[in-house]
């Protein structure tokens, strides 16, 4: 990734918001990048939409500042500023026309008709909705207002496109391709794009650099694989993907790393960016991915270390199977994902099974 | 299982003590007899004639009209304000606020033209269609606010934002945006209290001065039973007028629900 060079698009100085008594948002600092497509993720009422808002000038902030391109947004309006937004339910204009809709923010523009009709042809061919222009706005499918959603606001060629849970509306098909498409569209356009969304996979999938936010603060902001293989606290473990947890213990730190003791693989030495801040008043634990985990077929050899346990559930999703398999020493079962691989059998509960595991997939929080 | 023939019988039964009456009125106005009694004689149309040549009821008829037509403008005008601001804005006591708007729905009309009469007389304000349509004003105001109420609530917030979002002002987006999605409920509230305005009688009769509006006239005309064959006739184009009225009226509500994209629930309120 790239964005580091690039210069702040948008700059979150000590953001507050209250309604209120409700503290919504409570002290946010962050950078957007020009050209990064961003994503703030958290469960519904984490303050992700209210941040996005901030951004277009639909929300005060309390206390702070929001800096768009290096500038104080305080002062300036939403129909001032930079930005264009798609919106959650799309807010297509009922009575009127796609091709009115898409050519609705040109309305102050000086070019000529044909111009802007050709601006418009253009962006509905680039979000694949070509020919689509004369029909009625209220005619048309969810995924097809998304895209005049979408032409509508790229057309005024905003510095930041900011879209707040566009895919939620759609079925799993069209949201999977509405995915790619906008990733493709994000690079071709090249326009910083924040994205709000509760879906963690979305996310993962679609961002450059994400902000998981609880309770009106960013938890953590990194990319994607930072976020997944090393969450900075249990809670965003838990809300990015799956997290098995076993209970600790550290014996020793030195300059070698630290020497841990954990119920069911005995010991091993973590090295110091693998170990985590965890929550007061719970225990230290190790943590991993149901991935990092691998059960063992007959001829096969771990390359670095391996368990025993007993297989306790069998979920079968076609191309995954979800084993949940109690280690020996343990007491807890914990969930190692399979990828099925034709020729390979899947396991019935009660198989006592070879698990290997490497002490580098692991993350600790004390 | 077979459904109780009684109900059936009652729901034919109450449609007919609800629509018979209105049918009578043309046959009566059509039928060649002062005598408004069964057997009908004969057709003619010297009824419409005899009408059409009242001097009067041409009178009363022109205030009836203006009287509606203003209350109809000025109630649906105050009705958007209100409206706009219940859906939209919070303010201190916006409860009471509201609820004395919609009292006059409730109130009895009697009440309320004493007591403005009682005032306009106090304070030395002739009697006059004016004062007719300050009257109606109030009475047809909470009916306008409830139609565009539930228009306004319908609207998605959104397509403001949008609107702003774009480079709008708020202004322009209310030009733009938000009077084309409401039109529906603007005309409904137009109707609905020109109609209500048309057919008031108790404020119409004790704030007109020496002024007659419609419903007074006929009301008086009632007193002569030769009179009454043209009242008919009258009673028989305001039917028509009224069909008209609404079959507009549900035209714009339908082509209201179908541009928005949104799902008939019927009913024309």
């Amino acid at each position: 990734m790239t964005t580091t060079e690039k210069p702040n698009m948008i700059e979150f100085r000590d953001v507050h918001k209250y309604y209120g008594d409700y503290h919504a948002l409570r002290g946010i600092n962050a950078t957007i990048k020009a050209g990064e497509f961003f994503s703030l993720l958290g469960p519904s009422g984490c303050g992700k939409t209210t941040l996005l808002r901030t951004i277009a000038g639909f929300e005060d902030i309390s206390s702070g500042a929001v800096l768009i391109d290096d500038k104080k947004m305080d002062d300036v309006p939403a129909n001032k500023r930079p930005t264009n937004m798609v919106f959650q339910s799309y807010a297509i204009f009922p009575h009127l026309t796609v091709e009115e809709n898409v050519g609705f923010g040109l309305r102050r523009d000086p070019r000529s008709k044909d111009e802007k009709a050709k601006a418009v042809a253009e962006a509905l061919e680039m979000v694949g909705l070509k020919g689509y222009g004369k029909r009625a706005a209220h005619a048309l499918s969810g995924g097809q207002r998304q895209r005049v959603a979408l032409a509508r606001a790229l057309i005024l060629k905003p510095k930041v496109l900011l879209l707040d849970e566009p895919l939620s509306a759609l079925d799993k098909k069209i949201r999977e391709q509405m995915q790619v498409e906008l990733i493709k569209l994000q690079r071709e356009v090249g326009i910083t794009f924040v994205l709000v969304t509760h879906d963690q996979e979305e996310a993962l999938v679609m961002s450059d650099r994400i902000a998981v936010m609880f309770e009106g603060q960013i938890a953590q902001l990194a990319d994607p694989e930072t976020l997944y293989r090393r969450p900075n606290s249990r809670k965003v473990a838990n809300f990015i993907g799956t997290m098995n947890f076993l209970p600790a213990e550290v014996l020793s730190e030195g300059a070698g790393g630290i020497e841990v003791e954990a119920q069911g693989f005995g010991r091993m030495t973590l090295s110091a960016d693998q170990v985590m801040a965890g929550e007061a008043g719970q225990g230290a634990v190790v943590g991993f991915r149901p991935e990092t985990l691998t059960i063992l077929y007959d001829s096969q050899t771990a390359t670095d270390r391996e368990v025993m346990g007993t297989i306790e559930e069998v979920v079968y999703f076609g191309d995954m199977t979800y084993y949940d398999v109690k280690l020996d020493g343990t007491t807890e079962a914990l969930r190692i994902s399979m990828r099925n691989v034709f020729g390979r059998p899947v396991l019935e509960i009660g198989t006592r099974a070879r698990v290997a595991w490497s002490p580098g997939a692991l993350v600790m929080f004390r | 299982m077979r459904k109780n023939p009684s109900l059936r019988i009652y729901a034919l039964a109450y449609l007919a003590f609800l629509y018979a009456p209105i049918v009578l009125l043309p046959l009566f106005a059509f039928n060649d007899s002062r005598v408004i009694a069964f057997p009908l004689q004969g057709f003619t149309t010297n009824w419409f004639a005899e009408m059409w040549a009242d001097k009067t009821l041409f009178i009363a008829f022109r205030n009836s009209l203006t009287i509606a037509v203003s209350a109809a403008v000025f109630s649906t005008i105050l009705g958007i304000f209100a409206a706009r601001a219940s859906t939209r804005y919070k303010f201190p006591g916006k409860p009471g606020i509201l609820g004395l708007i919609m009292l006059p729905m409730v109130l009895p009309e009697m009440i309320v033209s004493m007591a403005l009469l009682v005032v306009l007389i106090a304070i030395g304000v002739p009697l006059s269609l004016f004062t007719i349509i300050l009257g109606h004003v109030l009475i047809c105001t909470p009916f306008a606010v409830a139609i565009l109420t539930s228009a306004f609530q319908s609207l998605d917030r959104s397509l403001e934002e949008a609107a702003y979002d774009l480079g709008e002002t708020p202004a322009s987006t209310f030009r733009l945006i938000i009077l084309p999605l409401v039109m529906p409920g603007i005309i409904s509230s137009l109707l609905i209290s020109f109609t209500i305005s048309l057919d008031e009688f108790i404020i119409a009769y004790f704030l007109g001065g020496n002024q007659t509006v419609l419903s007074v006239y006929i009301f008086g005309q009632f007193r002569f039973p030769a009179k009454v064959p043209a009242v008919m006739a009258l009673g028989t184009i305001l039917v028509c007028i009224s069909i008209v009225l609404l079959t507009i009226a549900e035209y714009f509500r339908r082509r209201g629900i179908a541009k928005s994209g949104g799902k008939d629930t019927g009913g024309f309120l």
